[in-house]
């Protein structure tokens, strides 16, 4: 027979009471979404208001009305009707007017057409394209190198393909917009450091070593990167490569190296400033620079190791799903780059006219020169800012339109706004080429004089 | 609202698109063949970590050795044992015009696609069905090539300055007017890259507190954009009207997350032609469900620009519908215009807008004047403004193409996705050896044809996609379909169990066919 204690039963006689009471009893509802009727909702459909799809913009915005180039924009150029000599357009070694360079493009036209009508997976990869990333590789002495249709997608796609969630990039103040895109895609931690302040460098990779040790199982997963600029847009300087070396070896950071502005500047071969410093081009990384400033073409590329540069292959979105670079521009490129291999002796021509211009413009009143001296892209800034943004910026439009009148073309250096992380100061963009004349940099700098007289006294 | 009137009264055409499902018995050996490809892949992992096989792979500096690791061992498993197995059925190169008939370099490789070689030798006339060359624009020689010559001759190649700063040339200003007119639009704007024009402007126009919808399958430029806007993303079923509903209602009803504040604009993400799945969006609705809920619409119009309607105007054309309705209209030219680069249209206050705070105004290099003028030789010759009838005729024989290619596929018995009158044809091939098979044995018969797997495709609906071209003559398709019909013989490729008769006015939902006897 059953023998049980009493409190036992008892118990389990209060279990299936309570279990019958909640069979019995109403479901149990979350916070019910639709406490509002059929009715009420389509009356708050009815009410809603967007906004207007895009506010409407001032018709003297600054940055509305374009300048409108005639003709193709060479040393000689027709802005806006009016020939000026150009000192706005990063032609540095002067070869967007080059005759091999335009043959070659043209051979190129004749043989494939214009597009390439397809990504390079799917019968958009040419022995052009493949034979431009042999030469760049070469010349680079990196062992591969890969190359993108579009300036601004090169690094955009390049950091992303990386950098992931949970990793940690350490990245200049002036860094470019397309860097500062790129970190956005990739959605990793962002730690931004003065411009080329090394102390303040160290003092975040410190304070990540003391994070690390708290929690070693974590740092042993999360990557880091350091991305800094050859010769930066923004400010006109270069980073102090060495320092950034010992440090990545010290903290253990890889290095990525924009040079869009240095390559086919700096160095005695025009290979960047890896070739300045003269620094083993194994210990960076990752290069990337784009081909529309020193090698007048289109598009951009990035060169370094086997291991790193095949991963971009399937990682790269602006590689993978986009179509590949027009057959022409791959040619020109590649002619480009061959005058910049027989003709060493330009970037040393070039550098020269940097360092004349830049020591002509000391001494303006009213207007600063930030910059290296051997940069070929200059700003001139206000000493003296009037008070807002938005009237430096009408201060300097005036002496730019000075200038313009008189025959030197200059533009303002334009940025947007309410999107830049380290928004620089307004600022006047003077671009140094090998094809400008002694007497045509003197007359720019003395026109820059007169302007500034004119204008801000 | 009765849904067979309503439906028979937005679309004036009858609107035929078909995804068959998958047999069963496919999907199952589809699986067991991943399974099988995924437990020879630890093998041979685990035999090269144990220094039983070489190690093919590059690997990290000496130096650098003691650094984190930059890829995980993981996400790299697909790439070194799956991809790396058919690797030869993509990255192709070639040597000359991606026309109708293109000529390869051949390449071989010693030690199982890790590596390959140049043999030297050209395979000739290979017929191309896998470059995006819609309207046949991709020519060595003609009134666009020539137009192009000579720009390129007075401007040189590239620009070396953004639009807002030297860079916008007479050119550029020729092209968006003439742009605006091919479209219908007050205004347009052209940018360096298509990729680009998405993943820079959607930014510009939304940003955090507004609602994005976009569709399922949208191109990876289309969902990079939405990311780096910053704005809410929801995703709705692909071309499936009700969840799209569903999603508005909701979104308008209930608000923001979390703080309820009413949304400050919503715009809808679409696509004209959807590239994977050869499908067209159902236009019509997805107007009337804008209007009625006060939102914006993006049209992408990457692939059907120039390839859908009577004359090429695109997929607003083709369902006869006013571009006023749509807000935002992008597209690319590098599909049916032979070029490269992308474009938006729309009002005159839009276009001022991306003029003045764009990305790529501001920061990116500006189109090259040899690509302009082929763009504008190019639409000039669709739009009939050269004096001839090159371009009405070209998208008559690519309409031509296009029901002629699919009836005769579905014929015989494969299994076909889309819609009729898509020139993008994905034929399924479903189990992962057969992908690299189809591509090897069409290319020895001296077809190029495109083949995708996963990611770009869900897991086990792989695909073979053909894309034609007005470039295409009737004598290559016939070839091409008696080289198919034979490869699908040998691969045991007809899985379609039925002979479609496809419904002229297909009801929202469910898929559903009429079964004929055979």
């Amino acid at each position: 027979y059953f023998q049980a204690p009493a409190y036992h039963l008892i118990l389990e006689g209060i279990l299936i009471l309570w279990i019958i009471r909640l069979l019995f009893s109403k479901t149990y509802k979350l916070q019910e979404r639709s406490d509002l009727t059929l009715k009420e909702k389509e009356e708050l459909i009815e009410e809603w208001q967007p906004e207007p799809l895009v506010p409407p913009v001032p018709k003297d915005h600054p940055a509305l009305n374009y300048n409108i180039v005639s003709g193709p924009p060479t040393h000689i150029i027709t802005v806006n009707g009016k020939e000026c000599i150009n000192f706005a357009s990063f032609n540095f070694l002067g070869l967007l007017d080059n005759e091999k360079v335009k043959s070659a493009a043209q051979a190129s036209l004749k043989k494939y057409g214009v597009g390439t009508c397809g990504p390079r997976g799917f019968y958009g990869t040419f022995d052009v394209h493949l034979e431009l990333e042999e030469r760049l590789a070469k010349f680079m002495r990196t062992e591969e190198a890969i190359i993108y249709s579009y300036g601004f997608a090169t690094i955009a796609s390049a950091i992303p393909a990386y950098s992931k969630r949970g990793d940690i990039v350490f990245v200049d103040e002036a860094a470019c917009f397309a860097i500062q895109k790129g970190l956005q895609a990739s959605r990793s931690n962002i730690k931004l450091f003065k411009h080329n302040d090394m102390a303040d460098l160290e003092r975040l990779l410190k304070e990540q070593e003391t994070e690390d040790q708290k929690n070693p199982r974590k740092a042993r997963v999360t990557r880091r990167f350091m991305v800094v600029e050859g010769l930066y847009m923004n400010t006109g300087d270069i980073c102090p490569l060495p320092e950034l070396i010992k440090l990545k070896y010290k903290y253990k950071v890889r290095i990525f190296l924009e040079e869009s502005l240095s390559f086919g500047v700096l160095g005695e071969h025009g290979r960047g400033i890896t070739e300045h410093f003269g620094i083993n081009i194994d210990d960076i990384d990752l290069i990337s620079a784009n081909m529309e400033n020193s090698l007048a073409s289109i598009g951009g590329f990035c060169c370094g190791r086997s291991f790193i540069i095949d991963h971009q292959r399937l990682s790269g979105q602006g590689y993978c799903f986009s179509a590949s670079l027009p057959p022409l521009l791959a040619a020109a490129a590649i002619e480009a780059l061959n005058i910049m291999e027989d003709n060493p002796d330009i970037f040393q021509t070039l550098r020269a006219k940097c360092e004349r211009i830049h020591k002509a413009l000391q001494g303006i009143s009213g207007l600063k020169v930030v910059g290296e001296s051997f940069s070929p892209a200059l700003h001139l800034q206000l000493e003296e800012s009037c008070g807002s943004r938005e009237n430096d910026v009408k201060l300097l439009k005036r002496v730019v339109d000075y200038c313009m009148n008189s025959g030197i073309a200059l533009t303002q250096a334009r940025y947007l706004e309410k999107e830049e992380k380290c928004l620089p100061p307004p600022s006047i963009r003077v671009v140094i080429t090998v094809e400008q004349t002694e007497q045509e940099l003197d007359k720019a700098a003395s026109l820059l004089k007169e302007a500034a007289q004119s204008v801000l006294n | 609202i009765n849904h067979i009137v309503h439906n028979g009264g937005l679309y004036k055409r009858p609107f035929n698109e078909a995804f068959e499902e998958t047999p069963m018995l496919v999907a199952v050996l589809t699986y067991v063949g991943y399974g099988v490809l995924t437990l020879f892949g630890y093998l041979r992992d685990f035999m090269r970590q144990w220094k039983i096989e070489k190690c093919q792979n590059a690997t990290e500096r000496e130096e650098q050795k003691d650094f984190v690791p930059l890829y995980q061992d993981f996400e790299n498993f697909y790439n070194r044992n799956l991809y790396m197995r058919i690797r030869d059925s993509w990255n192709r190169p070639i040597c000359s015009v991606p026309g109708a008939k293109v000529d390869m370099m051949e390449r071989v490789s010693h030690d199982y696609n890790w590596t390959f070689t140049y043999t030297g030798r050209v395979i000739k006339g290979i017929i191309n069905m896998g470059s995006y060359n819609y309207l046949g624009f991709a020519q060595k020689a003609g009134t666009c090539q020539e137009a192009a010559s000579k720009v390129l001759s007075q401007y040189g190649a590239g620009v070396c300055s953004t639009r807002q700063e030297m860079g916008n040339l007479d050119k550029h200003e020729e092209l968006e007017k003439l742009v605006a007119r091919f479209l219908g639009v007050e205004s347009a704007m052209a940018y360096g890259m298509g990729f680009a024009t998405n993943s820079m402007n959607i930014p510009a126009l939304v940003g955090k507190g507004c609602l994005i919808l976009s569709d399922e399958l949208n191109h990876a430029s289309l969902v990079l954009g939405a990311r780096l806007s910053g704005a809410t993303i929801r995703i709705f079923k692909h071309n499936n009207m009700q969840s799209l509903e569903k999603l508005l209602k909701d979104a308008i009803v209930h608000g923001q997350p979390r703080t309820r504040r009413p949304w400050k604009k919503i715009l809808i993400l679409v696509e004209g032609i959807y590239s994977m799945e050869g499908s067209i969006v159902r236009l019509p609705e997805v107007i009337a469900l804008k209007k009625k809920y006060k939102s914006y619409l993006y049209l992408d119009e990457a692939h059907s620009i120039g390839a859908l309607g009577p004359s090429g105007r695109g997929v607003v054309e083709y369902f006869g519908l006013s571009p006023e309705d749509v807000d935002v209209m992008m597209g690319t030219f590098t599909k049916s215009f032979g070029a490269a680069g992308g474009y938006i249209g729309g009002k005159k206050e839009l276009i001022d807008y991306l003029r003045t705070y764009s990305h790529s105004a501001v920061y990116a290099t500006s189109m090259s004047p040899p690509v302009v003028e082929q763009i504008i030789t190019s639409v000039k010759c669709i739009m009939g403004e050269d004096g001839t009838t090159v371009g009405e005729a070209r998208v008559q024989q690519l309409a031509e193409n296009t029901r002629y290619f699919r009836r005769r596929l579905k014929e015989m018995g494969f299994i076909i996705y889309g819609n009729e009158d898509s020139p993008v044809v994905p034929l399924m091939l479903y189990m992962p050896a057969k992908i690299g098979a189809f591509g090897r044995e069409m290319l020895k018969r001296n077809i190029g044809v495109v083949v995708v797997g996963f990611p770009a495709t869900p897991i086990i609906e792989s695909r073979a996609r053909f894309c034609l071209s007005a470039a295409h003559t009737k004598e290559m398709l016939d070839t091409a379909l008696k080289e198919i019909d034979e490869v699908g013989d040998l691969l045991q490729l007809k899985y379609s169990r039925h002979r479609l008769v496809p419904l002229l006015d297909r009801p929202f939902d469910e898929t559903t066919y009429e079964e004929t006897e055979d």
